[in-house]
């Protein structure tokens, strides 16, 4: 049982947990995640250490409602458990002092694009941070990550707030304005990070991008998060979460993630009494 | 009284009905079958049914007790060199083991030892019945057990009742390792092994789940804490898979993930549950192993119209269970022998539709003694599949290895002893079952976690 010792809804359907688990909180590094069985009948799913705070055993989460397991999460409350929460898991980042650094994070992924921003702000890098969103009230993390950046961009697919777009066409301007860019990092939907990745590939920027496979277990007993890059089969949840992002097969992952739609929809509908497609 | 001489058959669900539930699938004896079964032990002197038995169960005199009546008697008496009775009547393949060496098995048919193994262990199961139990002491030197397969279990219980505290560190959110989350509910059912750990809990083994050794604690992080001595009964719980073009398709499965989906996550109870599975009108089931049998057996009960083995040698070679290749085939699972797979094909969405599979015909004896397989040339054809599960084994799971270089494997990345006791590289360090021998069985992990016991009482009493 893991206490919740804060939960702040941040954002439409993105909440913020602080939940006290003391081990997890003195082994954790960026790019670590934990896995969470919130009930007794629920999924294991796969949840990013977006901070920590070793000293009083917390570790910070940020959890988007998508579907059954995580509408089940958001209404959980402070003083509340989760049932179950093993980690950290996976292989911590690799960040060294490359240069100039171009974080991007699209909708929660901004949330976990944040312990590496700052991590690699602490490295003694030039970071320029890219956040997408969907609209004005799918915001988070605004000020977190402007004290870890040295540019800070905000974009909104509808142009709600801050500047008007994707998060790929503040990319290619800062590309176009000549900077020399030594690493990228992309964290966000799959979608997102293959055009990213795209991108980067033509300008060879070596990029890195954290994949959302499925997972059950997380400590490489299953092979459900398995994923193709350069060709070779790895498992997310051990060889991963990042990797080399312009050696990923972003369509295997794409087909992939998409491979229980039916039975998450009527999971969802079991769970909210809504219809997931029309949700939101 | 006339003794009885025939074998009790025990009773099972109809293969009609039990191909449609996942509950257990052979049902126990009843008292009086018991009465009758137990009747035909000569209770020889000298026992040679003992030797069979990896953990040396003392038979004939837990069955003596059976005879008397004295069910809770007979419980103890296995436990204290089985701890947990329940499961080894249920899984042990005792046609290789205790069964295959009693005296009778000369003349007609061996005393059904498993079955009364099973039938005591479930009568102790109870907390009323378990009064006769071993006493413990909590003692003060601390042992670390990391797993909670059979083996760690097996440890962990007799270092328990040597006096030791025992917490057990298990990476899953349930305690039983292959036991919770590999064999189905319809051969072991899972309040079994809960009630076994129950048992552990009440000799006072403590249980930390969710703890990842080698993530969310290092092994230098136990000794820090000040535990004596550490067993690793890490199985073997990295999945194989045979590198064919096509094999990460969806609905492409490993046995592991099928079955922990299944039993772990309770996906036969979706939506009740909300872990999925793809259910599969046609499931093909790569291998021929106990896993492979288990996996299709699963297939089936989740409704396919074809649940089927897809293996590359023949009928004789199969290595699963002799009593579940029956099960297997009184339930409906088709076997497809001498074929191998070559490539999956899928659809647009990327799902698995086809397997091109090639004929084989059986060559000269390998190193295992078995007829090696050989490709039949141009025998190539195309099967149609909605489902795939890969059985073909698994290895050692490197999370806790790769970060401790101390403890030595060898080149399968198996941990290396240097003793009878599973004495590792590293001082304080014992390991036993699928981590040390590879993919094995459930009463071999238990005698290397005795071992392992006996070895850390020496060890700690050294220092
Ligand atoms: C390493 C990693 C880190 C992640 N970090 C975060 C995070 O910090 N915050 C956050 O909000 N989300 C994160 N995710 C995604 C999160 O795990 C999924 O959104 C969640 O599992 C969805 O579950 P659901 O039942 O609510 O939705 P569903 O309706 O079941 O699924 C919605 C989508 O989520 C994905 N998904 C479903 N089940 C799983 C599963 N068991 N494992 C992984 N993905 C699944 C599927 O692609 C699906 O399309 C992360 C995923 C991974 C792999
Ligand atoms: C589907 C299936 C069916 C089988 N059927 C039979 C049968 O009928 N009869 C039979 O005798 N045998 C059978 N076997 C084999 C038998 O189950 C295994 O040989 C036995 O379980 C091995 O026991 P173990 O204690 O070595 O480890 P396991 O049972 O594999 O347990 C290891 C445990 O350690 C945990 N762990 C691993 N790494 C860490 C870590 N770093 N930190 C914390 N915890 C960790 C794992 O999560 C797991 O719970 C079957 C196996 C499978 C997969
Ligand atoms: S533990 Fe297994 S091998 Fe030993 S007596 Fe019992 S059933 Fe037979
Ligand atoms: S060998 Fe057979 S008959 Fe003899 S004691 Fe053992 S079980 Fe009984
Ligand atoms: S989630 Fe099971 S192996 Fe990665």
């Amino acid at each position: 049982m893991t206490l919740i010792i804060e939960k702040e809804t941040h954002a439409r359907n993105i909440h913020k947990f602080v939940i006290k688990s003391p081990l997890i909180a003195r082994h954790a590094k960026p790019g670590q995640f934990v896995v969470i069985r919130a009930f007794e009948k629920s999924e294991r799913i796969p949840i990013t250490i977006c901070d920590k705070d070793a000293k009083n055993g917390t570790i910070t989460l940020y959890i988007q409602e998508v579907g059954a397991s995580t509408a089940r999460i958001a209404g959980l409350k402070e003083g509340e458990n989760f049932l179950d929460i093993a980690g950290p898991l996976g292989r911590p980042a690799h960040i060294t002092k490359v240069g100039k650094v171009i974080t991007i994070g699209g909708g929660v992924g901004s949330a976990i694009t944040y312990p590496e921003t700052k991590a690699y702000k602490e490295s003694g890098n030039y970071v320029i941070s890219i956040m997408g969103f969907r609209s004005k009230d799918h915001v988070i993390l605004e000020d977190e990550m402007k004290v870890v950046s040295d540019e800070a961009y905000i974009t909104t697919d509808d142009g709600s707030y801050k500047e008007k777009g994707f998060v790929t066409d503040k990319l290619r301007e800062i590309i176009k304005r000549g900077d020399k860019i030594d690493e990228v990092l992309v964290i966000g939907p799959a979608i997102m990070m293959k055009v990213v990745s795209d991108i980067t590939k033509e300008h060879k920027i070596k990029t890195i991008a954290s994949l959302n496979s499925i997972m059950v277990d997380g400590t490489g007993m299953c092979g459900a998060c398995r994923v193709e890059v350069g060709g070779k089969t790895k498992f997310a949840c051990v060889d991963g979460p990042e990797f080399d992002a312009h050696q990923v097969d972003f369509d295997l992952l794409l087909k992939r993630i998409a491979m229980y739609a039916d039975e998450e929809k009527e999971s969802y509908e079991k769970i909210t009494g809504k219809d997931k497609d029309g949700k939101e | 009284m006339a003794k009885n001489k025939i074998r009790i058959e025990m009773p099972k669900q109809s293969a009609e009905s039990r191909s449609k539930n996942f509950e257990e699938v052979a049902l126990g004896y009843t008292e009086e079958m018991a009465l009758l079964e137990a009747e035909r032990c000569l209770e020889c002197k000298d026992p040679v049914c003992i030797e069979g038995c990896p953990v040396n169960v003392q038979i004939p005199s837990f069955i003596k007790y059976i005879k008397e009546k004295k069910y809770a008697e007979a419980a103890a008496k296995i436990k204290e060199t089985n701890s947990l009775p329940s499961v080894c009547g249920r899984v042990c393949p005792q046609e290789e083991q205790c069964e295959a060496k009693c005296i009778l098995s000369k003349a007609g048919k061996p005393v059904a030892i498993g079955r009364l193994e099973r039938f005591a262990g479930d009568f102790a199961l109870d907390e009323k019945t378990r009064t006769c139990a071993v006493k413990f002491k909590a003692g003060k030197n601390s042992v670390a057990v990391v797993g909670s397969g059979p083996g760690g279990l097996t440890c962990a219980a007799d270092l328990a009742i040597k006096g030791y505290d025992v917490t057990i560190y298990e990476a899953l959110h349930e305690a039983g390792g292959v036991l919770v989350y590999g064999i189905p509910e319809f051969r072991l059912p899972k309040s079994i092994v809960k009630a076994e750990v129950e048992y552990l809990k009440s000799i006072g083994v403590k249980f930390q789940m969710n703890v990842v050794i080698g993530k969310t604690m290092s092994l230098h992080d136990l000794f820090d804490e000040g535990f004596k001595a550490v067993y690793l009964g890490l199985g073997a719980g990295l999945p194989k898979f045979m590198n064919l073009p096509g094999e990460n398709l969806l609905s492409i499965y490993s046995a592991n993930e099928y079955l922990t989906r299944t039993n772990l996550m309770k996906a036969y109870k979706f939506p009740e549950y909300d872990t999925p599975i793809k259910k599969g009108n046609k499931v093909a089931v790569i291998g021929g192993g106990n896993v492979a049998m288990d996996a299709v057996r699963s297939a089936l009960r989740y409704g396919a119209n074809q649940a089927m083995i897809i293996y590359r040698r023949s009928k004789e070679e199969l290595p699963a269970r002799k009593e579940e290749i029956e099960n297997a085939e009184e339930e409906g699972v088709k076997f497809h022998f001498l074929v191998n797979p070559l490539e999956f094909i899928g659809d647009d969405d990327g799902f698995v539709k086809h397997i091109k599979l090639q004929k084989m015909e059986l060559g000269e004896p390998d190193s295992s003694g078995r007829r090696k397989p050989v490709p039949i040339k141009g025998s190539e054809f195309l099967f149609d599949v909605d489902v795939v599960v890969v059985a073909i084994g698994q290895t050692a799971n490197p999370v806790l290895l790769e970060v401790t270089p101390e403890i030595k494997t060898n080149k399968w990345g198996n941990i290396e002893i240097f003793n009878e006791y599973g004495q590792t590289s590293m001082k304080g360090v014992f390991a036993g079952g699928d981590i040390v021998t590879g993919e094995a069985t459930v009463i071999q992990a238990m005698g290397a976690g005795k071992k392992s016991a006996e070895g850390i009482d020496l060890f700690i009493k050294s220092l």
